[in-house]
C-alpha cells in the first residue's frame, strides 16, 4: 500500500484533517473514565497491527506537512534546534537509529544502504537522495540530529547522563506544548517537569527518573500524554503565546466541535549506544472533539473525563476556559452506557 | 535480552588475567557500546547461574566481537576462577547487552584516566572512543610488577599513555599527575578502594569541583557464610549458599528481582527490607552510610546477612 499524504496546514487557514482511518487508529490516551496523572510506560515498539504503536517511529497522512510546517518554525526561529557541543555523537546514534528504523519499517518509503561508514539514504516522501559518511560531520548540511529530525515528525529532546540525573542538552522541539527548548536547554529532569501540578508531591518524578536511568540499550519505552490545543497548531510554544493563545477565546458553543482539539503525545525513551545518551522522541497527534466523537466509546469516555477532571489540571492543560463548552457539546455523545476497558476503539 | 555468542579466543595476559573474545556463532554484528559500559556473563553450574560482570576492553565501535579480561580471584564466589578453568574456544556463552554506569563526560576539555591493577579494564575501550572522538587524554596505569601488569599488551605504546610499575620503583604520584591539569579536565578511577579514595582526596584539596572526578569500584560479589532470607509476600524461604550472591539465590528460586550490575553500583536491585532481627553486611557502592545503619534496605547483588531473620520486600 502506497501512503497519502494530505495536503494540509497547521497555521493561517489551518486546513489539518484527518482521514476516517486516521481517526480510527488515532491514539486515544484514556484507558478508563478518568484521570490521574501517572507514569503508564509500556514497552515499545509493539502494537495492533496499523496502530501508532507498530513500529519504532510512526509513519502517517500529516509526514509531509508536519516536516514543512518544522520548516517554517526553524526559518523564523533557528534556537527551536540547539545541541551543545557534546551531544554531536548522540545525534549521530538517533540519526542511524531513526534511519534504520524506518528503511526496515516503511521499505517503500525509506531506503538505507550502508557500507561501513559510506551511507546512502533515500527519503521518497520528501525527494531527499543523500550519500554521506556516518561520524563525519562535514558530510551533512548541518548537525546530525538537525539532519534526521527535519525528516522525522515529532519533537526530539536528547538527554545526557551525569550526577545521577538526565540533562535536557540537545533537541530539535517545534510543537511543544506551551514549553521552551530555548528556556530549558542545559537543565535537568526536575527542572524542566517543575510546572507539573501535583506530580513532583506525588513523588512520580524520583520514580520516573530512576526508571529511565535504568533504560537499557536493549529496551525502549513508551507513554501517553495528552493535553487540548483550540485549532490544529502544532507551534504553541511560549514565546509564540501571542499568535495562539487569544485563539482560545474564538470557542462558541457552535464550533467547539471543529475548532477543539485533544493533543496526545506519543513519548518513546531509547538509550543510545555510543553516547550512552537517552533519546526522548515526542510525537504530537491532533483531532478535533468532533473526530473522537465519531468513536461512540470515545465520545462517551472524553465526555466522563473532562467532565470529572481536578480543576489544577484543567488550568495546567490549559482548556479551562473552554472547559464548559467542551463537556456541554461531549455531553450529547453520551448516554451514559458503560465503556469497554482498554484504549483502543470498539 | 541476552545474546548467545560463542568463545572464539581465549589468551592468557599475564599469570593471573587472561582476555577472551566472544563473536555472534553466524558472524552478525554486535550492537556498538560506549566506552566504559560491562557486560553480564552468564555462568551456568549444576543447579543455578552464577553471573559477573565485566567491563568491556575491545573497540566499541567495532561490532565484530566483544572482549573482556578476567582476573583470577582463589578467595572468590567462583565466578572468575569459572572464566578461567571452564571456558575454553569453541564453547558457546550467553551475555547481557552492554549497558554502562562509567561512562565519560564528553564536555570535558581534557581527560586523566587512571587505572590501578585490572582495573584498567574499563579505559581500555574508553581510549578507543577518546582517540576516535580526538580528544585530549592521559591514561596512566599503575602496576605492582611487570610480569602482573596485564594490560601491557593491550595497551599501544604512546606519549600519552603512562605506565607506573611500583616494584621498578616507579609508583604513580598523584599530586604530580594532578597539579597542573587545564580548567576543565574530568578524572577517571578504577582500582582498589584506596586509590579511588587518594584520588578524592587529591582532586579536593586541589580544589577540583566534585563532578569532575568519577570513579568505579564495582567488584564481583564477595562470598561468605550461608544465610537465609524470607519473602515478605509469600512467605518462601531462600537459602543463600556460601558461593552465592543473594541475588543468585532469589533467581534460583524465582523470586522475581530486576538487576543490572551485579556490583552494587547501579541501584536497580534496590530492595527494601521488612524485618531484620541481625546485621546486614553492606558490600555495595549503592547505600548512603545512614541507609547502611538503619538496616532498613538492602542491594542483594553483593551484599550479605548474618543473623537469625531477614525478611524482604518482594
Ligand atoms: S544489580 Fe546493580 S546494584 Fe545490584
Amino acid at each position: 500500500m502506497t501512503m497519502q499524504f494530505n495536503d494540509e496546514t497547521f497555521r493561517g487557514d489551518y486546513s489539518y484533517f484527518n482521514s476516517p482511518a486516521a481517526v480510527k487508529r488515532f491514539p486515544f490516551p484514556f484507558d478508563q473514565d478518568s484521570y490521574m496523572y501517572s507514569v503508564n510506560i509500556e514497552q515499545h515498539p509493539g502494537g495492533p497491527k496499523g496502530s501508532p504503536f507498530e513500529f519504532a517511529f510512526d509513519v502517517d497522512e500529516h509526514y509531509v506537512a508536519e516536516m514543512k510546517d518544522r520548516e517554517i518554525t526553524l526559518a523564523g526561529d533557528p534556537m527551536r534546534c540547539q545541541s551543545l557541543p557534546h551531544m554531536e555523537l548522540a545525534g549521530w546514534d538517533l540519526l542511524e537509529l531513526i534511519m534504520v528504523s524506518k528503511a526496515r519499517d516503511y521499505p517503500e518509503l525509506f531506503k538505507l544502504t550502508r557500507d561501513g561508514n559510506d551511507w546512502h539514504w533515500v527519503n521518497k516522501p520528501l525527494g531527499i537522495e543523500k550519500r554521506f559518511t556516518f561520524l563525519d560531520p562535514t558530510t551533512l548540511p548541518c548537525g546530525p540530529m538537525e539532519y534526521i529530525t527535519r525528516q522525522a515528525q515529532g519533537d526530539f529532546a536528547l538527554l545526557h547522563e551525569r550526577e545521577g540525573n538526565l540533562w535536557l542538552d540537545a533537541g530539535m522541539i517545534t510543537s511543544q506544548a506551551d514549553w521552551s527548548l530555548d528556556f530549558d536547554v542545559g537543565m535537568n529532569f526536575f527542572e524542566w517537569h517543575a510546572p507539573v501540578p501535583k506530580a513532583r508531591k506525588m513523588g512520580v518524578f524520583d520514580k520516573a527518573l530512576k526508571f529511565l536511568l535504568a533504560v537499557g540499550q536493549d529496551q525502549s519505552y513508551r507513554r501517553l500524554n495528552w493535553t487540548m490545543t483550540v485549532n490544529p497548531r502544532l507551534d504553541t510554544s511560549p514565546e509564540n503565546y501571542h499568535k495562539w493563545g487569544p485563539e482560545k477565546r474564538t470557542v462558541t458553543p457552535e464550533n467547539v466541535g471543529k475548532k477543539q482539539f485533544l493533543r496526545v503525545e506519543l513519548q518513546t525513551f531509547w538509550r543510545l549506544p555510543r553516547s550512552n545518551a537517552l533519546a526522548f522522541p515526542i510525537r504530537c497527534y491532533l483531532a478535533n472533539l468532533e473526530d473522537i466523537a465519531s468513536q461512540p466509546k470515545w465520545g462517551r469516555r472524553l465526555h466522563r473525563v473532562l467532565r470529572d477532571i481536578d480543576p489544577d489540571l484543567a488550568e495546567y492543560k490549559g482548556f479551562a476556559v473552554n472547559q464548559k463548552y467542551i463537556v456541554d457539546y461531549l455531553s450529547q455523545f453520551d448516554d451514559g452506557a458503560e465503556t469497554s476497558p482498554g484504549i483502543f476503539p470498539d | 535480552m541476552k545474546l548467545a555468542l560463542k568463545v572464539t579466543e581465549v589468551e592468557q595476559l599475564s599469570p593471573l588475567v587472561k582476555r577472551f573474545r566472544f563473536e555472534d556463532p553466524k558472524g552478525a554484528s554486535l550492537p556498538v557500546f560506549s566506552g566504559g559500559a560491562h557486560i553480564t556473563v552468564d555462568m551456568p553450574e549444576e543447579d543455578a547461574i552464577r553471573r559477573n560482570s565485566y567491563s568491556l576492553i575491545s573497540d566499541p565501535y567495532d561490532g565484530t566481537g566483544y572482549e573482556i579480561a578476567v582476573r583470577r580471584e582463589d578467595r572468590g564466589r567462583g565466578g572468575s576462577l569459572y572464566m578461567h578453568t571452564k571456558v575454553a574456544e569453541g564453547d558457546d556463552i550467553t551475555v547481557s547487552l552492554p549497558s554502562n554506569l562509567f561512562q565519560l563526560d564528553l564536555r570535558a576539555k581534557k581527560h586523566v584516566l587512571i587505572g590501578g591493577g585490572i582495573g584498567i579494564t574499563p579505559f581500555l575501550s574508553q581510549l578507543k572512543q577518546l582517540e576516535m572522538e580526538q580528544k585530549p587524554f592521559e591514561l596512566h596505569y599503575a602496576a605492582r610488577s611487570r610480569e602482573e601488569a596485564a594490560g601491557l599488551k593491550l595497551l599501544q605504546e604512546a606519549a600519552h599513555i603512562h605506565v607506573h610499575i611500583s616494584e621498578e620503583g616507579a609508583r604513580m604520584d598523584l599530586g604530580a599527575i594532578l597539579d597542573g591539569q587545564p580548567m576543565g579536565t574530568h578524572v577517571y578511577t578504577c582500582g582498589p578502594d584506596g586509590l579511588i579514595t587518594a584520588v578524592a582526596d587529591q582532586t579536593a584539596r586541589l580544589g577540583w569541583p566534585k563532578t569532575a572526578v568519577h570513579s568505579e569500584a564495582f567488584t564481583a560479589p564477595p562470598p561468605g557464610e550461608p544465610f537465609e532470607v524470607v519473602i515478605a509476600s509469600t512467605g518462601q524461604t531462600v537459602t543463600v549458599k556460601a558461593d552465592q550472591s543473594l541475588l543468585e539465590a532469589l533467581e534460583a528460586a524465582k523470586v522475581e528481582i530486576d538487576s543490572s550490575c551485579r556490583g552494587g553500583a547501579c541501584g536497580r536491585c534496590h530492595t527494601k527490607v521488612t524485618a531484620c532481627d541481625g546485621r546486614i553486611l553492606h558490600n555495595d557502592h549503592w547505600l548512603s552510610e545512614g541507609e547502611r545503619a538503619a538496616q532498613q534496605d538492602i542491594m542483594p547483588c553483593m551484599s550479605r546477612f548474618k543473623g537469625t531473620r531477614l525478611e524482604l520486600d518482594l
